[in-house]
C-alpha cells in the first residue's frame, strides 16, 4: 500500500509539473516580453489563457503536501526543516505571484499593472526555480531524517540545475500551450512568436541536461543510476522521443498534438525520477517503507484520492473542454455595467 | 510567576515567532472565508431569482458579485496554501508525529477544495456563452464543495482539540490508528456547524452592509434593496441558530476541554455556584479584577442549574494550562463573540419584526446604521471565535498530547522573524491592493448607475464588446419602485 500512495505523489508531483508547470511558463514569457507596448499583446493573451485555469492548476500543490504529510509524515517533517528556506521563498512566490495576476486583470491603469505584472512574472521565474531545487537537494540525498536547515541542501549543483532545469521545463511548457492557445484566439503572429520561444525553451532543456549528466554524475549518484538505468531509463529515453515529437509537431504546424506530447515529456520525467529513486523517498536513507503512516490512514488515503480522481476528474476534464472551446470567458466591463474613472488609461 | 518563568526557560526562541506568523498569515486568511464559503451561494441566491423572474437587476447584482468573487477567491487560494506550507516551516513537529493520525480531513478538503475551484472558474468564466440555465446549475454544487472543504478543515481542527483515533507505543508513537474515529471526535460536530453557519452569516452581513452604506448615502433604488435584502434575509434566518449552536458548542468545550472552558469563563477553582465574569482580567492570585459579576450564571449556563461543578484552571498544573494573559484573552474573545451573537439576534427580530407588521424593511435610518456595523461586526467575531479555541487550547498543539513546543521547527528564531516580516509586509500590501481594487470596482459601477440614471437615453456606458444582449443598465430606474416588490423580497 505504501509503495501505491508513493506512486499517487509521483503522479500529483507529475501533474502539478504539467499543470502547474504551464502556468509558470506563462509567467516566464510574460516577464520577458518587453516592455508595455511591444509586450502587449502577449501579455494580453497569457492573461486571456490562464485566467479561466490558473486556480485549478495550482491546486495540485496543495495535494502534493497533503499527500506527503498523511502518508509519509516522517518524510514531511525531514523535507520542511532542511528544506525551510527554499520552501518558504517559494510559499512567499506562490502569494505574490496570485495576488500579482490576480489583481492585475481589474486593473485599468498602466502604472497598476505594471507593478502587478512585475510581481507575477518575477515570482514565476522563482517559485519553480526554489521547488526545482527542492527536488534536486533531495534527489541528492541531502535531506535525511534530522537534517536541519542549511544552505548546502539547496545550494547545490544538482539543486541548482534541477531548478534551472524546472524553469526551462516550465517555459517549454507554457510556450507550446501558448502557441496552441494563440491559434485558437486566432492570434496568428502569436503562433510563430511562441513557436519560436517553445524551440528555443527545448534546446535549453537540452543543453541543461546534457550539462546535468556529468556534472550530477557523483553529486546524485543513486538517482543518476536509477536514471541511466533499467525502467528510469526507458521513460527518459521515451520523454526524450516526446519532447522531439513535440518540436517536429512545432517545426510543422501541428499544433493540434504538441500540447500532448510536451506535457507527457514532462510527466515521464517526473515518473523517470520515481523509478530512479525507489525504494526511497529519501535517497538514500529513508525508504518508502519506513517512512510510510500507518496501514489504516493509507488505506483511507487511497480511498479518498480514488473519491477524488471520481469527483475532480469529470469536473476538471469539463473545465479543460469548456476552455478549449472557448466558452469561458472572463466578464466584461459591459456586462457587470462598469464605467471608466478618471485616470484610467487602459 | 515562579511557574511562567519555568515556562518561558522552557520555550525554544523560535517559538515566538513562528507562533506569530502562524496567527497572523490565519487570521488574515479567516477573513476571506466567510467569501470562500458563502459568497457562492448568496450570488446563487440571486442568479436564481435574476433568472427565474426575467430580473435584470438582480442578474446585474450577480454577475457584479461573480466579479468580486473571482478576486477574492484568488487572494483566498493563495492565502490557504500559505497556510499548508505553514504546516512544514512552521509545526514540522507536529505533521511528523501526528500526519498519519488526523492528516486525512486535509485529503477531504484538497478534493474538495479542487472541485470548488474547477467548478468556480466555469460559474465566473461561463457568463458570457453558456446558455443560462446550464450556467446555473453548474454552479449549483458549489455550495456543497464548501461545505465539503470546511468539513475536512475542522475535521482536522476539532481533532487538535480532542485528539482521538489512535493509542500510543512505548516511545510515544501513535499506533493502532482508526481514521473514523480521528475525524469524527467529540468535538467535531459542535465546531463544524458553529463554523460552517458563522460563515453563511458573516458573508450575509457584510454583503448587505454594503448596500445599507449606499442606502445611508442615498442611494434607495431597486438595486440596493435587492443587494440588501437577500444577504441580510440569508443571515437573519441564520442568527438564532447560530445563537443555539454557540451555546451547545460552549457546552461541549466545558465536557470535552474543561481546562479551556475555564479560561473562556476565568474559573480559577473547581466549584459549584460559579459566578459569570462579562469580560474582567485575571488576576495570577485567581482573582478577577474589573468586569460584570453575575453570580450562579457560569454555572447555571454550564449544566442549567446552581450546583453544576465547573473544572476550574487550577484542576491541572500550571504548565498545563493557558498562562493568565492567555486566559484573559481567551476570556475576551469569547465574550466579545457572545456579545456581538446577542446583538445580531436583536437585529434580526428588528428585522422580523418589520417584516411581519409593514411587509417592508425599517424605515429608521438607524436599522441601516445596524446592519452596515454588522458585517464588521461578524468579521470580529470570527477571529474571536478562532482566538477562543487557538489560544483556550494552549500550550497543548494536540490537546493533552504534544505541547506547542515541541512540535515547532529548528529553524533559527532569526530566520523566522525575518520571515514573519517579509510575510507581513507582503500581507498588508496584498490585502490593501486587494480592498483598493474591490473598491475601485464598486465606484466604477457606481459612475455607471448614476450615469444611466441621470441619463438613460443618452451615452451609455463605454462599451468594449461588441457582445450581445447586454441587460438594460436598469439599477437606479426603478428608484421608486421598491414597492411593487416587497411582498416576495424576503422570501429568498
Amino acid at each position: 500500500m505504501a509503495e501505491l500512495i508513493a506512486w499517487v505523489l509521483v503522479v500529483v508531483i507529475a501533474a502539478y509539473a504539467c499543470a502547474g508547470g504551464t502556468d509558470y511558463g506563462a509567467g516566464f514569457w510574460d516577464l520577458v516580453a518587453g516592455g508595455a507596448e511591444r509586450g502587449k499583446r502577449p501579455r494580453g493573451l497569457i492573461d486571456h489563457a490562464m485566467a479561466p485555469v490558473w486556480e485549478a492548476n495550482n491546486v495540485w500543490l496543495i495535494f502534493v503536501l497533503i499527500v506527503m504529510w498523511t502518508g509519509f509524515p516522517t518524510m514531511f517533517q525531514a523535507v520542511f526543516s532542511a528544506m525551510w528556506l527554499p520552501l518558504a521563498l517559494a510559499a512567499v512566490g506562490l502569494v505574490l505571484r496570485g495576488a500579482g495576476f490576480a489583481l492585475r486583470k481589474p486593473s485599468r491603469r498602466l502604472a497598476q499593472r505594471r507593478i502587478y505584472g512585475a510581481m507575477f512574472a518575477v515570482s514565476s521565474l522563482l517559485t519553480p526555480f526554489f521547488l526545482g531545487a527542492v527536488l534536486g537537494g533531495i534527489a541528492s540525498g541531502r535531506v535525511k531524517v534530522g537534517t536541519t536547515a542549511s544552505a548546502d541542501a539547496w545550494a547545490n549543483p544538482t539543486s541548482i540545475l534541477a531548478g534551472l532545469l524546472a524553469i526551462a521545463a516550465t517555459a517549454f511548457l507554457g510556450a507550446v500551450f501558448l502557441c496552441s492557445d494563440a491559434r485558437r484566439f486566432g492570434a496568428r503572429d502569436l503562433v510563430d512568436y511562441f513557436r519560436l520561444r517553445a524551440l528555443l525553451a527545448f534546446a535549453g532543456v537540452v543543453v541543461l541536461a546534457l550539462i546535468a549528466l556529468p556534472v550530477t554524475h557523483n553529486d546524485a549518484r543513486y538517482v543518476w543510476d536509477g536514471l541511466t538505468g533499467g525502467a528510469g531509463l526507458l521513460l527518459v529515453i521515451l520523454a526524450a522521443v516526446c519532447g522531439l515529437a513535440t518540436v517536429l509537431l512545432l517545426l510543422r504546424r501541428s499544433h493540434g498534438w504538441s500540447r500532448y506530447t510536451s506535457v507527457a515529456s514532462v510527466a515521464l520525467v517526473v515518473g523517470a525520477w520515481g523509478f530512479a529513486q525507489r525504494p526511497y523517498v529519501l535517497p538514500t536513507s529513508l525508504t518508502v517503507t519506513q517512512a510510510a503512516g500507518a496501514s489504516h490512514t493509507l488505506r483511507w488515503l487511497m480511498i479518498v484520492t480514488v473519491i477524488a480522481i471520481i469527483l475532480v476528474g469529470p469536473a476538471l476534464v469539463l473545465l479543460y473542454r469548456l476552455d478549449t472551446q472557448g466558452e469561458l470567458e472572463e466578464l466584461t466591463d459591459a456586462e457587470t455595467v462598469a464605467a471608466r474613472t478618471p485616470g484610467d488609461n487602459l | 510567576m515562579l511557574s511562567t518563568a519555568a515556562i518561558l526557560a522552557n520555550t525554544p526562541a523560535q517559538l515566538l515567532p513562528a507562533r506569530e506568523q502562524m496567527a497572523f498569515t490565519l487570521a488574515m486568511h479567516i477573513l476571506l472565508v466567510p467569501f470562500g464559503v458563502a459568497l457562492p451561494l448568496i450570488t446563487l441566491v440571486m442568479h436564481h431569482r435574476g433568472l427565474r423572474r426575467g430580473d435584470a437587476v438582480a442578474l446585474l447584482l450577480a454577475r457584479r458579485w461573480s466579479a468580486v468573487m473571482a478576486v477574492q477567491f484568488a487572494i483566498g487560494i493563495i492565502t490557504g496554501t500559505v497556510l499548508s506550507f505553514e504546516f512544514g516551516l512552521l509545526w514540522p513537529g507536529m505533521m511528523g508525529r501526528w500526519g498519519d493520525v488526523f492528516g486525512l480531513g486535509f485529503g477531504v478538503e484538497a478534493w474538495a477544495f479542487f472541485l470548488e475551484a474547477v467548478l468556480i472558474a466555469i460559474y465566473l468564466y461561463g457568463w458570457r456563452r453558456l446558455k443560462p440555465w446550464t450556467h446555473f446549475w453548474l454552479g449549483v454544487p458549489l455550495p456543497l464543495a464548501a461545505l465539503m472543504g470546511a468539513f475536512g478543515i475542522i475535521a482536522a481542527n476539532s481533532w487538535m482539540n480532542t485528539p482521538r483515533g489512535f493509542s500510543l507505543d512505548a516511545n510515544g508513537n501513535p499506533i493502532n490508528v482508526n481514521v473514523q474515529q480521528a475525524i469524527f471526535t467529540p468535538m467535531f460536530g459542535p465546531e463544524y456547524w458553529h463554523f460552517v453557519v458563522a460563515m453563511f452569516m458573516t458573508a450575509g452581513y457584510v454583503v448587505a452592509g454594503v448596500y445599507a452604506v449606499g442606502w445611508l448615502r442615498g442611494r434607495r433604488d431597486r438595486y440596493h434593496r435587492l443587494g440588501f435584502t437577500v444577504p441580510f434575509t440569508v443571515a437573519t434566518i441564520l442568527t438564532p441558530i447560530q445563537f443555539m449552536l454557540g451555546d451547545s458548542a460552549a457546552r461541549a468545550v466545558f465536557h470535552k476541554q474543561p481546562v479551556k472552558f475555564a479560561a473562556m469563563e476565568l474559573v480559577w477553582d473547581t466549584d459549584t455556584h460559579v459566578p459569570e465574569y462579562m469580560f474582567g482580567r485575571l488576576n495570577s492570585d485567581g482573582t478577577v479584577s474589573g468586569g460584570l459579576k453575575i453570580p450562579q450564571l457560569d454555572s447555571i449556563l454550564a449544566g442549567f442549574k446552581p450546583s453544576t461543578q465547573v473544572t476550574g484552571l487550577t484542576s491541572v498544573p500550571a504548565d498545563d494550562r493557558p498562562t493568565i494573559v492567555q486566559a484573559t484573552i481567551a476570556h475576551w474573545a469569547f465574550d466579545i463573540m457572545v456579545t456581538v451573537g446577542s446583538l445580531l439576534i436583536l437585529l434580526a427580530l428588528w428585522y422580523a419584526w418589520s417584516w411581519w407588521r409593514h411587509r417592508d424593511l425599517p424605515r429608521t435610518r438607524w436599522f441601516f446604521r445596524s446592519a452596515a456595523v454588522a458585517g464588521a461586526a461578524c468579521l470580529v467575531t470570527v477571529e474571536c471565535g478562532w482566538i477562543t479555541t487557538e489560544v483556550g487550547r494552549q500550550p497543548w498543539i494536540v490537546y493533552n498530547r504534544m505541547r506547542v513546543s515541541e512540535a515547532v521547527t529548528d529553524t533559527r528564531a532569526s530566520s523566522l522573524w525575518t520571515m514573519l516580516g517579509i510575510v507581513i509586509v507582503v500581507y498588508i500590501a496584498v490585502f490593501g491592493a486587494f480592498l483598493a481594487v474591490v473598491l475601485k470596482m464598486r465606484t466604477r459601477w457606481r459612475i455607471a448607475d448614476e450615469g444611466s440614471a441621470a441619463a438613460r437615453a443618452a451615452l451609455p456606458p463605454e462599451t468594449d464588446t461588441p457582445y450581445g444582449p447586454r441587460s438594460e443598465p436598469e439599477p437606479a430606474g426603478a428608484a421608486s419602485g421598491g414597492g411593487s416588490d416587497s411582498g416576495s423580497g424576503g422570501a429568498s
